[in-house]
C-alpha cells in the first residue's frame, strides 16, 4: 500500500526544513520571523505526515509496520526503519510536542533565531529516528545525535548556569552511552548482525544477558532518569529554555524507557526477570524520594523537573512488572507524561517570560491577574497529581495494578507517590496562583495571549480526552505489548522449567 | 636468469620512482633557480603526489613482492600510501600561505615534503627489517628539518632539535631490537620471521620490545610521546599538520604490517605490550589534554590518544583490528586535516592566533567556521552521526570481538573524559562571548576545510564503500 517511504519522509522532513532555514540568510527581523516560519510549518507538516501513519497503522498486527530497508554498511549492519504499536504513539508525540515548541519560542528567542530554529528542527529528526530505527547501530546514531543539539540548546540559550548544565547533560547521557555501545557490539558477534527484529529471537546467553543487560541499563537509567543518576536533569531543566525542558521533559526522557521496552525485555529476558527487584527498588526510591525532593523546591522548573522523575518512576516499575497491563501502562504513563509535563514547563515558560524569574517565592495570588492561565495550570496540575478523569491517573493505575499482580510491596509504596504528587503539586499551585496579589511586580501582569493560549489549549484537550478516553493509544499498543510480555512470559518460564526438572 | 625473474621486477615500484626522480628534478630546478622559485616549486610538487597517487591506484591488482620479498605491494600498502599521499598533497596546499612569506621562501620545503613522503611510500610497502629502517629514516630525516623550517623562530628550532635527539634514540631503540630479531631467527624478512617466531624465547621477545618501541615512538604513543607536545607547539602550524597526518598513517602501517605478518606465531606476546600502550595512551591523551590553553599543543595530546583508539584495533590483531585500523586512519587523517585547517584559518591581523582562549565567539564573528570546528570536535570526541564515531566502532568492535573487555571499557571510559576537552572548545566557540573579529580566511585553507567538513558531517553516508575498501585492504595482510 504504501508507495513512498513515509517513514524515512516523517523522519528526515525537519532536517529538510533546517537546511531551508540555514538557506534563508540575513540576521534582520524579517528573517527571523521567516525562520520561524519556516521551522513552524516544517513542524506542521511533519505532523501532517506523521498522522498518514497513524491512518494506515493496522493496529491488530504486533510486528513492525512501514518497514525500510537498504543496504548500508556491509556484513549485517543496515539503514532499516519500521514502528510497531510501541514506538508509533512516541512518534507521533514527537511530532505532536514540536510544533508547541517552536511557538512556546516564537517571542521568547531573540538572538541567533536561525540557529536556534535549525538546532530543533535536527533534534526532532534525530527524535523521530531514535523511535522508528530497526537496527542497533541507526539506533545510536540517531540516540547519541540529540546531544549534539540539545547540548547547544542548553549551553546557547539557557539560563545563567548554562554552561555547568549542558556540560553535565553531555557527558552524564555519553557515560552511560558508551557502555550499551559495547554491549551493541557484543550482540554484534552474538548474532552477527545489529537488526533488531533478528535480535529478538536470537538467544542471547545467559552471563552476556546479565552483562549487556546492565550496560543497556547504564545507559537507559540515566536517560529516563532513574534514581540515583538523575541529578543532571534538574540542572539541565533548570536552565535550558522553555522549549529545551519541554523537549526534555516530553521526549527525550521517554527514550529511556523505549530503550527498555525495546531492548532489555525483548532480548534479554533472563536478565530483566533477575534484575526485576533492582528495578522495582529503584524505581520506589525514584517515586517517593524524588517526590519528597521536589517538596523542597524553591524553583517552579526544578519542582516540575524532580516529579518528572517520580513520574518515571511509575513507568519503569511497570514495564519490569512485565505483565500485560504494566507495560501498557508504562506505555500510555510515557505519552501521558509527555503532555502534562511538557504542557507544566510551558506553563512556567509564560510566567516567566513576563517576570524573568522561576523562584516560587516571587509570585502568589496571580488567579486575580490570570484567571485563564489559574485554570489551565490547574487542569496540568491536576493531571499530573494523577487525578481520575485526567490522562495521568490512566497510565499511574494501569502501572501499579500491573505491578500489584507481581510484587505487592511495590506496588504499596509506589501508591505514596500519588499522595506525595499531590502534597508537592498542589503545594506549588497554591503557591503560585491561589492567595491574594500583594506583590507588586505582578500587579501588571496579563492573561494569556492568543499565542501562549494555541499551545496549552491542544494539550488541555488531549490531557483530559485521554483521561476519560484513553482506549486509542492503548488500542494502538495492545497487539505489539501483548506479543512482547507473551515471549517474556515465555523465555521466563521455560527457565524456570529447566530450573525444576534438574 | 635476467634481473627481471629474480623477483626484482621495478613495475610495482614505479611509483616510489616517479616521486624519487621527480624529487629529484624540482630539487636541480630549485637549486639553479633559487629562491623565487619557491611557488612553482610546490605546486609542481603538490601535482608530482597526485600523479603518484593515480599511479599507485592504478597498478595491477593484487599483491605483487619484488626486490626478493623487500617491497611489498598489496591493497593494504595501496590503501595507506595513497592515504599518506592526501595527507602529504593537502600539507603542501596548506602551507601555500606560510611560504609566501619573503622571509620564508625556502623551496626546499617542498622537497623535503616529497623526500619525507617517499620514505613513507618505502615503509608502507616494507617486506624485512631493513627496507623498514630504510623508509623510517628517510622519512624522518626530512621530518626533522622540516619542523626546524622556520629557522629564526627559537621555538622551531628547539622543536627540530627534540625531534631530531629524541627520534635518533628510538632509531638507535629500533635498531638495536631488529639485530636482536635478525639474532635469534636468522633472517630479516617478515616472512621468514614469521616462519621462525613460532615459539617465544627470551631474546626475540627482546627484539620485539625494543622494536615496538621505536615504533611507538613514531605513532607518539605512550610512554615515548614526550616530543609530541613540544614539536607540535613549536613547528609552524601547517608542518604540524604534516606531522599529526601523513607520518602517523605510515608508521602505523609498518606498526600493522610488522605485527600482522612477522610475529604472528607470538600474538601473546605483542598483544600485552599494545594493550599496555593503548590504555596508556588513551588515558594520557584524556587526562592531560584537559589542562592546555595552547590548541595545538591540545592536538598533540589529542593525536596521542587517538593512536591510543588506533592501536585497540591492532592490539586485537585480527582481521577485524586490521580494518578497524584502516578505517580508524583514514577518519582521524580526515579529521586532523580538518582541524588544522581550521587552526591555519585563524588570524587576527594578520597574525596567527593559537590560545584556546582566541577561539570566543567565534560563532558569532565566523558562524560557519565555527560550526565547521565544532563538528570535527564532536567527530573527535566520537559523537555520531559525525565520522569519528564510525572510527571508534571498528576498532572497539574488534577489540569485543577478541575479547578485550577491559581494554574496550577502558578506551571507551577514556573517550567521554576526552569529549570534555572537546566539548569546552565548543563551548569557548558558542557560549562565550566574541573575542573580536578573524581575519577572511584564505580560498585554499576554506577548500581543505570544505572537503574535510563534509567528509566528517556526511560521513555516515557513504561509509558503506570505505568500509568494504578497507576490509578488502585488511585481508590482504592475512
Amino acid at each position: 500500500m504504501t508507495t513512498w517511504p513515509i517513514l524515512s519522509v516523517t523522519t528526515f522532513l525537519p532536517l529538510v526544513g533546517a537546511l531551508i532555514v540555514y538557506l534563508s540568510r540575513g540576521d534582520d527581523e524579517a528573517s527571523r520571523r521567516n525562520s520561524r516560519w519556516i521551522a513552524l510549518w516544517t513542524t506542521l507538516i511533519t505532523f501532517a505526515v506523521s498522522v498518514i501513519l497513524v491512518m494506515r497503522f493496522d493496529a491488530s498486527n504486533p510486528d513492525f509496520q512501514f518497514v525500510e530497508k537498504a543496504n548500508w554498511l556491509a556484513t549485517g549492519i543496515t539503514y532499516h526503519m519500521g514502528v510497531d504499536g510501541i514506538s508509533l504513539p512516541l512518534v507521533i508525540l514527537t511530532t505532536a510536542i514540536m510544533p508547541f515548541c517552536i511557538i512556546a519560542s516564537w517571542k521568547a528567542i531573540t538572538n541567533r533565531v536561525r540557529e536556534y530554529m535549525m538546532a530543533f528542527l535536527i533534534l526532532e529528526t534525530l527524535m523521530i529516528g531514535t523511535f522508528s530505527a530497526l537496527d542497533l547501530v541507526l539506533f545510536y546514531l540517531f540516540f547519541e545525535g540529540g546531544l549534539i543539539p540539545m547540548f547547544l540548546i542548553i549551553g546557547v540559550w539557557g539560563g545563567p548556569r548554562r554552561v555547568y548544565a549542558s556540560f553535565k547533560f553531555f557527558l552524564y547521557t555519553l557515560l552511560g552511552s558508551v557502555l550499551m555501545l559495547l554491549a551493541i557490539m557484543a550482540l554484534y558477534w552474538n548474532g552477527g548482525t545489529t537488526d533488531i527484529p533478528t535480535l529478538m529471537h536470537t538467544a542471547v546467553p545467559r552471563s552476556l544477558q546479565t552483562w549487556a543487560w546492565l550496560a543497556f541499563f547504564a545507559s537507559f537509567a540515566v536517560k529516563m532518569p532513574m534514581w540515583p543518576v538523575h541529578t543532571w536533569l534538574p540542572d539541565a531543566h533548570v536552565e535550558a529554555p522553555t522549549a529545551g525542558s519541554v523537549v526534555l521533559a516530553a521526549i527525550m526522557l521517554k527514550m529511556g524507557g523505549y530503550g527498555f521496552l525495546r531492548f532489555s525485555l525483548p532480548m534479554f529476558p533472563l536478565a530483566s526477570h533477575d534484575f526485576a527487584p533492582l528495578m522495582f527498588t529503584l524505581s520506589v526510591i525514584a517515586i517517593i524520594y524524588t517526590s519528597l525532593v521536589a517538596l523542597m523546591q524553591e524553583d517552579m522548573k526544578k519542582l516540575i523537573a524532580y516529579s518528572s522523575v517520580a513520574h518515571m518512576g511509575f513507568v519503569t516499575m511497570g514495564i519490569f512488572a512485565g505483565t500485560m497491563q504494566g507495560v501498557a501502562g508504562g506505555v500510555f504513563q510515557m505519552i501521558s507524561h509527555g503532555i502534562v509535563s511538557g504542557a507544566l514547563f510551558l506553563c512556567v515558560g509564560i510566567v516567566y517570560d513576563r517576570m524573568h524569574t522561576r523562584e516560587i517565592a516571587a509570585y502568589g495570588g496571580l488567579v486575580n491577574r490570570m484567571p485563564l492561565y489559574a485554570l489551565t495550570f490547574m487542569v496540568f496540575t491536576m493531571a499530573n497529581v494523577g487525578l481520575p478523569g485526567t490522562s495521568g491517573f490512566v497510565g499511574e493505575f494501569m502501572t501499579l495494578l500491573g505491578t500489584f499482580k507481581v510484587s505487592i510491596p511495590t506496588a504499596f509504596f509506589a501508591t505514596f507517590g500519588v499522595i506525595l504528587s499531590a502534597c508537592y503539586a498542589l503545594w506549588l499551585y497554591r503557591k503560585v496562583v491561589f492567595g491574594a496579589l500583594v506583590k507588586p511586580s505582578l500587579a501588571s501582569m496579563k492573561d494569556l495571549t492568543f499565542r501562549e493560549g494555541l499551545t496549552l489549549f491542544p494539550l488541555i484537550a488531549l490531557t483530559i480526552l485521554f483521561g476519560i478516553y484513553p482506549k486509542p493509544v492503548l488500542d494502538m499498543s495492545a497487539a505489539s505489548v501483548q506479543q512482547l510480555v507473551n515471549n517474556y512470559n515465555t523465555a521466563v518460564t521455560a527457565v524456570k522449567a529447566a530450573a525444576l526438572l534438574q | 636468469m635476467s634481473f627481471e625473474t629474480a623477483g626484482y621486477q621495478l613495475a610495482p615500484v614505479l611509483p616510489e620512482l616517479v616521486l624519487a626522480v621527480g624529487a629529484m628534478a624540482l630539487l636541480m630546478l630549485g637549486a639553479y633557480r633559487g629562491q623565487e622559485t619557491t611557488k612553482t616549486v610546490t605546486t609542481l610538487a603538490v601535482l608530482l603526489l597526485i600523479v603518484v597517487g593515480v599511479l599507485e591506484y592504478m597498478l595491477p591488482a593484487g599483491k605483487h613482492v619484488t626486490f626478493g620479498g623487500s617491497f611489498i605491494v598489496d591493497d593494504f600498502a595501496r590503501f595507506m600510501k595513497i592515504l599518506a599521499l592526501i595527507g602529504s598533497a593537502v600539507t603542501l596546499v596548506l602551507s601555500t600561505e606560510f611560504l609566501s612569506d619573503p622571509s620564508r621562501r625556502i623551496f626546499e620545503y617542498a622537497i623535503l615534503v616529497l623526500l619525507s613522503t617517499l620514505g613513507m611510500m618505502v615503509l608502507i610497502s616494507a617486506g624485512d627489517l631493513i627496507s623498514l629502517y630504510l623508509g623510517l629514516e628517510l622519512m624522518s630525516l626530512a621530518l626533522y628539518v622540516v619542523a626546524a623550517s622556520n629557522r629564526d623562530n627559537a621555538k622551531s628550532t628547539e622543536a627540530g632539535l627534540k625531534y631530531f635527539v629524541l627520534g635518533a634514540l628510538s632509531s638507535g631503540m629500533l635498531l638495536y631490537g631488529s639485530s636482536l630479531i635478525y639474532g635469534f631467527t636468522g633472517t630479516v624478512s617478515f616472512t621468514g620471521i614469521a616462519a621462525a617466531a613460532t615459539i617465544s624465547n627470551v631474546g626475540l621477545v627482546f627484539g620485539l620490545v625494543f622494536l615496538l618501541a621505536g615504533l611507538c615512538f613514531k605513532v607518539s604513543a605512550v610512554p615515548f610521546h614526550m616530543w609530541t607536545p613540544d614539536v607540535y607547539e613549536g613547528a609552524p602550524t601547517p608542518v604540524t599538520a604534516f606531522f599529526a597526518s601523513a607520518p602517523k598513517v605510515a608508521a602505523l602501517a609498518v606498526f600493522t604490517r610488522v605485527t600482522l605478518t612477522a610475529f604472528p606465531g607470538i600474538v601473546s606476546q605483542w598483544q600485552q605490550i599494545l594493550v599496555f600502550v593503548s590504555i596508556a595512551s588513551m588515558a594520557l591523551g584524556s587526562f592531560a589534554a584537559i589542562g592546555q590553553s595552547n590548541i595545538k599543543r591540545l592536538m598533540a595530546y589529542s593525536s596521542i590518544g587517538h593512536m591510543g583508539f588506533a592501536l585497540v584495533g591492532l592490539a586485537a590483531g585480527t582481521v577485524e583490528g586490521a580494518q578497524g585500523v584502516l578505517m580508524y586512519i583514514v577518519i582521524y587523517v580526515a579529521m586532523t586535516l580538518g582541524s588544522f585547517a581550521i587552526i591555519l584559518a585563524m588570524k587576527r591581523n594578520g597574525q596567527p592566533v593559537e590560545q584556546i582562549s582566541d577561539f570566543a565567539g567565534l560563532s558569532r564573528t565566523n558562524p560557519l567556521l565555527a560550526f565547521m570546528f565544532a563538528m570535527l570536535l564532536f567527530s573527535l570526541a566520537g559523537i555520531p552521526p559525525l565520522a569519528g564515531f564510525f572510527a571508534k566502532w571498528y576498532v572497539f568492535v574488534a577489540a569485543i570481538k577478541a575479547n578485550l573487555f577491559t581494554l574496550a571499557v577502558i578506551g571507551v571510559l577514556t573517550s567521554v573524559v576526552g569529549a570534555y576537552y572537546y566539548l569546552s572548545i565548543v563551548k569557548t566557540m558558542y557560549f562565550d562571548e566574541p573575542a573580536g573579529q578573524v581575519d577572511p580566511v584564505r580560498v585554499e585553507v576554506k577548500t581543505v576545510l570544505a572537503v574535510a567538513g563534509l567528509f566528517n558531517i556526511l560521513f555516515a553516508l557513504f561509509a558503506g564503500p570505505v568500509v568494504s575498501v578497507a576490509s578488502a585492504a585488511a585481508k590482504s595482510l592475512f
